[in-house]
């Protein structure tokens, strides 16, 4: 059967679909797609931009110290207890894979370097994502949907300043000490497990970290730690202060999606991040 | 001709295909208490949102004494913002944060004062709305009537000029709710802010508003003083305020206006010309001081028992009455002469003050926010009505007739 595509209404051809529609849709798909997410991350550069000016606004160091609280201090005890753990499992599977090649005495070496380098900046950011950035995102989300972020602008104190700016500044101080803490700890779970459990020697596994862990190494994990720090707050935050902007859900609902939006991206970000910065850095 | 302090030019605000604001036009001047009443869902929060600048208007212009606010210049806009103040209809508190926070937040963040001057300046605001007992609790922890009371004590805290308040006695019970008209009332007073509401309290905010807004089908189809309402012949009349009105006025018990009206004008109608009947004027003086000294909800309590107590002593011998402003009753005695009323009111005046004011004293005194006591005193005054005559002139009669009936003193009751 043939139709005069000239007799039709122009809405309809989606819905039937013409042979080029059938083609041309899933590039339209893509593109748009893509410019939504072009446009999310314009948006979310001078979202941070604007936020970081205001970091260095008065009155924000009361702010900043509570949300170093949230995300720092409160943070100790998870990124301890991974940490202990990630360096006993190091210690077990380098062991080992070592002492296949009777190269057992470089497990100092091994654990040390693939936390400092590696595991630890990654590890602590993943764990801060979920304990502190899932928390950032509900919490602002619930502000959004609520008119608490709308009442500030009516009080003239300007939400980013209020609400995202301490985040920030937080995160930028947290992350690295807890990057530190966590290859601290790590190390010290290699040497339970590689050392109490497996019996290297304790003199060899100390000095092997001590020789083979250098400044560069310990700088490089720290700046891995600024850049995570950066972007999980921002996913986070932003996620969260527009909440009320997404079009698939609204309410309770709508802070909930925004909620692991926020977690998947950051954790996906991380990882990208990661490798991008270790190309740049190495 | 004086220049409004906001006026809306043919504000048109759109949200999808929905036209919720449709070429609006409005007045509100400066010093007045002016009411937007209508329907919900009609429009009137987002009215309120653009004199604040929260949402901006698809078309027209909203003017802030005769510039439009759109084209004010940074620091113009600063100025501006800097005297206006919204209380929000679901308050958005912040409930990671006491009620003390909460009410302290705008002074911390936007004024430059020192901690013993936010301190004094909260707990006088958080004393003022009778939150004393609850100031380190979390707003959770209260109940929506008072979360309310939290919100209006953090909106008048920076002493602003202009204060917006979306529904701000949702969700009280009908003594809090005249407790927190007769508040923001006084607080106009003292202050001589400009206090623009949006509320569905018929009629009890019409004692409070020198103008009323009335929004109907997106458009502001009225705007005067609630005198004025009275004589508006309208659809949104018979839709809104009939519906908001209710058959008695919720404080009281009593007759609202509308239909203590429409009772008079029946009984009226069934008098000959030569009959006449009695209209009695009761005034509570010294309201103001009552809610001073015993907090404004001992004073709605006042009311609320003074109107309970006419209605039983009036309403046994065939009268009807009515709140006719903040602190007058009306009474009519359909079937009493003036010499028959005055003998009625005599009884009324020796019960009053033999059990009346002494009950109502001790019930004011429970919901008092403070041990001390305060004098008061009620007047009546009597007027004769006739069918021809206009109602108000009668009451303007018996107020000039008015003298002291009762008197409450804090000596006798010790």
């Amino acid at each position: 059967m043939t139709t005069n595509s000239h007799d039709q209404d122009p809405g309809e051809n989606e819905v039937t679909g013409r042979p080029g529609t059938f083609l041309t849709r899933p590039f339209a798909v893509f593109g748009r797609k893509v410019i939504s997410w072009v446009d999310h991350m314009g948006a979310a550069a001078i979202f941070l931009g604007k936020a970081c000016v205001m970091i260095f606004r008065p009155k924000q160091i009361p702010g900043i110290i509570q949300q170093i609280y949230y995300i720092g201090a409160k943070s100790i005890t998870i990124i301890m207890l991974v940490g202990f753990f990630t360096g006993m499992v190091l210690g077990l599977q380098s062991y080992h894979a070592l002492v296949k090649f009777g190269a057992q005495g470089a497990l100092g070496t091994l654990v040390a370097l693939s936390l400092v380098r590696e595991l630890g900046p990654v590890l602590t950011a993943i764990m801060i994502t979920a304990r502190a950035g899932s928390a950032m995102t509900a919490e602002i989300g619930i502000q959004r949907i609520s008119e608490q972020i709308d009442a500030l602008d009516t009080m003239r104190i300007d939400p980013l300043k209020f609400l995202i700016s301490p985040r920030i500044a937080a995160s930028i101080i947290s992350f690295p000490l807890l990057t530190a803490l966590f290859d601290l700890i790590g190390i010290l779970g290699g040497f339970l497990s590689g050392v109490v459990l497996l019996g290297v020697n304790a003199g060899t596994y100390f000095h092997r970290v001590q020789s083979s862990v250098e400044m560069k190494d310990i700088t490089d994990g720290f700046i891995k730690a600024l850049v995570f720090a950066v972007i999980v707050t921002t996913v986070c935050c932003y996620q969260g202060y527009f909440t009320h902007m997404r079009t698939d859900s609204y309410g309770a609902k709508g802070v909930s999606l925004s909620t692991t939006s926020a977690v998947v991206l950051s954790c996906v970000l991380i990882l990208v991040a990661d490798y991008v910065v270790t190309s740049f850095l190495i | 001709m004086e220049t409004p302090l906001i006026e809306f030019k043919n504000v048109t605000k759109r949200f999808g295909p929905r036209t919720i604001l449709d070429q609006v036009n409005l007045r509100i001047y400066e010093g007045q208490v002016s009411t937007i009443i209508g329907k919900s869902g009609t429009g009137k929060s987002v009215l309120l949102k653009h004199i604040i600048g929260l949402l901006s208007p698809d078309e027209g212009s909203v003017l802030f004494r005769g510039n439009p606010i759109a084209s004010l210049k940074k620091s113009e806009w600063d100025a501006y913002r800097v005297q206006i103040s919204y209380m929000f209809q679901n308050n958005a508190l912040f409930d990671s944060m006491t009620v003390h926070d909460n009410v302290a937040l705008p002074l911390r963040q936007t004024m430059n004062l020192s901690k013993s001057e936010i301190e004094r300046r909260v707990m006088a605001r958080i004393e003022q709305t009778e939150l004393a007992e609850v100031v380190y609790k979390y707003p959770s922890e209260l109940s929506g009537g008072m979360q309310k009371r939290v919100a209006l004590s953090r909106a008048l805290v920076t002493d602003p000029t202009i204060v917006l308040f979306d529904e701000p006695t949702t969700g009280q019970d009908p003594i809090r709710k005249n407790a927190i008209l007769a508040m923001i009332a006084e607080y106009q007073r003292k202050l001589g802010f400009t206090a623009i509401l949006i509320s569905h309290e018929i009629p009890d905010v019409f004692f409070i508003s020198n103008r009323i807004l009335a929004l109907y089908d997106g458009k502001i189809v009225f705007q005067g003083t609630p005198e004025e309402l009275d004589e508006f012949e309208h659809p949104f009349k018979d839709e809104v305020i009939q519906s908001l009105e209710g058959f008695q006025e919720e404080l009281t018990g009593l007759y609202s206006q509308r239909h203590f009206k429409v009772r008079y004008q029946a009984d009226l109608s069934r008098k000959r010309r030569d009959e006449t009947y009695a209209i009695a004027l009761f005034t509570l003086e010294e309201l103001e001081a009552i809610s001073n000294v015993l907090g404004h909800t001992a004073a709605q309590e006042i009311i609320r028992a003074m109107g309970a107590y006419i209605d039983k002593h009036f309403g046994a011998v065939g009268g009807f009455s009515t709140r006719h402003s903040i602190n007058e009753f009306v009474t009519v005695l359909p079937y009493s002469d003036l010499d028959e009323a005055g003998r009625i009111l005599e009884d009324f005046a020796k019960d009053f003050q033999d059990r009346g004011i002494r009950d109502i004293g001790s019930v004011a005194q429970k919901e008092a926010n403070s041990a001390e006591c305060i004098d008061f005193t009620i007047l009546a005054g009597l007027a004769q009505g006739k069918p021809f005559v206009e109602m108000e002139s009668i009451i303007e009669f018996a107020k000039f007739r008015q003298q002291e009936i009762a008197r409450f003193q804090c000596e006798l009751r010790r």
